[in-house]
């Protein structure tokens, strides 16, 4: 009896060991993660309940000063609206192509091609912007050649479809990249199966493709989400600190703020973004009812 | 006689489905083959259409001065008409080349800045995040899940949602304005150990007990086995690190000031001195130079990370 208690004691005692050796592994990346992300961050939960010039309390001040913020609100509108254009059209182009790209023998080709843009730096890129589509631009030209009026691209309501353009360019090849690897895991033998039943091309697709791709989309748009606050850096090198109103995103604000020093703000509306995140995310699982998610 | 008469028309009616069948076919065979030729050209051109900027930069970093002004003044200094583009260069010249790798000190600097943060972050996570990801791989202990939630949030958090507190931070350490202040907090992203990990539950157990039963130690399990033999998802992260860091835009733009720190990603060339014009291809052009060598090498690798980036489990 005594031995079998000790026996299972030393056995548990050893079971113990095992796991911190385990969490040894992780601790280097941990105490990092700890000082670079974690106390920091909720440092900034503590300010974001923090008058400004005081450091006193100030309860959900800070939060009605931001959402009540005209900056604020153009920001969160602008990425908005642009993450709900830009993402359904990506997506879509990006099926479209993967499909067609994936029957093929030279599909590889054409799609590093199409992933090529993911390689180039959004400086070298904005010197291109800025040469195609100034107002006197080679846009300009082109539309001049074709009978057209002009346009001033960056300052007018065209900057934020120059946007979407450049963000579709950018994630094209990624998200195909992605769609492909969601073909690849549907099973040759259900189109087999279909196809002696007498099922035609279309009737494969909508009943066996889209279906099966359903996990895949859930990580494809929540990746494509994402990427699309990366656009910043091109709205940025084109058109500096203060672009045209409808390419005003979060990033800029949040630069803006931290040049004035205003981090109860900063504060406030970072700890709103990161909850509106995380609920989003959230909610797009439980929409495509996935158990993807760890 | 009437026997063979209905033979005969059974076998005409057989040879009439057959011949019918046979021209259906080869139609839809040629409908399909015409599709798929469409499709093609299609997707050709688009993806010409998505290399153009490259081609346009490439050649106008090869274009003289004066040829250039010639097709982009009216961009550059303002004279009416509009700027017009040919595909390649009438008079290709390294002129801009020898000018700014020979005679700029002030972009070699950056250059230098940019490999500086590249190099540090990669080696870091090289070190770091393998070593993570390991643990998260093949190793029990409490708690793993909700570690590995918040590794997978932290991951999927915009920088602009963890700026301040990053600035909280490098400021604390008194780290900004200085090169490590963009390094540390690249070090330990939680996106590599995310990719790494996925490369490395895949080596299967039964490869472990039976280097554990050779008497393999912890660490030479490790060094010995998981690197090797994950090597293929270490180069990805490896790629995609590269491709990250090398364009990095937000965090030096945010925590540098002092100019000789700035790496090549933020740098953006005076474009309306048009005795400049030239040098600012050339320099676009070094800037995604290694990028798309980089891309080039690793192609392969840099799909299976993005693959493995999908958040599945």
């Amino acid at each position: 009896m005594r031995n079998s208690f000790w026996q299972r004691e030393r056995k548990r005692k050893e079971k113990v060991h095992k796991d911190m050796r385990g969490f040894l592994w992780v601790l280097p990346s941990f105490l990092g993660v700890m000082v670079f992300y974690l106390l920091p961050y909720a440092d900034v939960v503590r300010r974001s309940f923090l008058g400004a010039v005081d450091n006193r309390f100030a309860g959900l001040a800070n939060y009605k000063t931001v959402l009540g913020n005209t900056a604020f609100l153009l920001a969160a509108r602008n990425t908005l609206l642009f993450t709900l254009l830009c993402i359904p059209v990506l997506i879509l182009v990006a099926l479209f192509c993967a499909v067609a790209l994936y029957k093929s023998r030279y599909g590889g080709i054409i799609k590093s091609a199409f992933l090529m843009p993911m390689a180039i730096p959004a400086v070298s890129v904005a010197l291109l912007w800025r040469v195609l589509f100034h107002s006197q631009g080679i846009v300009n030209y082109w539309l001049e050649a074709l009978g057209m009026a002009g346009n001033d691209w960056m300052n007018t309501e065209n900057a934020f479809w120059i946007l979407l353009v450049s963000y579709i360019w950018k994630n094209l090849g990624y998200d195909i990249v992605l769609w492909m690897a969601g073909l690849a895991g549907i099973s040759t033998n259900i189109y087999e199966a279909a196809r002696v039943d007498g099922a035609g091309e279309g009737q494969c697709f909508f009943y066996i493709t889209l279906p099966n791709l359903k996990p895949s989309l859930y990580t494809i748009t929540v990746l494509s989400f994402l990427n699309s606050f990366k656009v910043f850096r091109e709205a940025y090198l084109v058109a500096g600190d203060y672009p045209h109103e409808s390419i005003y995103m979060m990033q800029h604000l949040f630069n803006n703020w931290f040049r004035n020093f205003s981090f109860d703000k900063m504060a406030a509306a970072a700890v709103l973004e990161s909850v509106v995140l995380l609920v989003l995310i959230l909610l797009l699982q439980k929409a495509w009812d996935s158990k993807d998610l760890v | 006689m009437e026997i063979r008469r209905i033979q005969e028309k059974r076998q005409a009616e057989k040879r009439r489905v057959h011949v019918r069948n046979a021209l259906q076919r080869r139609h839809l065979r040629v409908r399909r083959q015409i599709g798929s030729m469409l499709l093609w050209a299609f997707l050709s051109l688009l993806a010409a259409i998505i290399l153009c900027p490259i081609v346009f930069l490439v050649s106008g970093s090869f274009m003289g001065n004066d040829e250039l002004a010639g097709y982009l003044g009216a961009v550059f200094l303002g004279s009416e008409g509009y700027a017009a583009f040919p595909l390649l260069p009438k008079f290709p010249t390294l002129k801009h080349y020898v000018e700014i790798l020979l005679d700029s000190p002030k972009f070699f600097v950056m250059f230098w800045n940019s490999v500086k943060i590249t190099a540090g972050v990669l080696i870091g996570q090289l070190v770091v995040g393998t070593m993570a990801a390991w643990g998260f791989a093949k190793y029990e202990f409490p708690w793993k899940r909700g570690f590995f939630l918040l590794y997978l949030i932290l991951m999927l958090l915009p920088f602009q949602v963890l700026m301040l507190s990053n600035y909280l931070v490098l400021d604390f350490f008194r780290l900004t304005d200085s090169l490590w202040g963009v390094i540390l907090p690249g070090v330990f992203s939680t996106f590599p150990v995310f990719i790494m990990y996925r490369f490395f539950s895949e080596i299967p157990d039964s490869l472990i007990e039976s280097a554990k039963l050779d008497g393999a130690r912890e660490w030479q399990l490790f060094a010995y086995l998981a690197l090797p033999v994950g090597s293929s998802g270490i180069i990805a992260c490896m790629v995609l690190g590269f491709l990250e860091y090398w364009s990095l835009i937000e965090q030096p733009l945010t925590f540098l000031k002092e100019k000789s720190l700035f790496p090549l990603s933020i740098f953006l060339p005076d474009i309306t001195d048009v005795s400049k014009s030239g040098m600012a291809f050339a320099a676009s052009v070094i800037t995604f130079l290694p990028a798309v060598l980089v891309f080039l090498g690793g192609r392969d690798y840099l799909e299976q990370g993005i693959m493995a980036g999908a958040v599945k489990e």
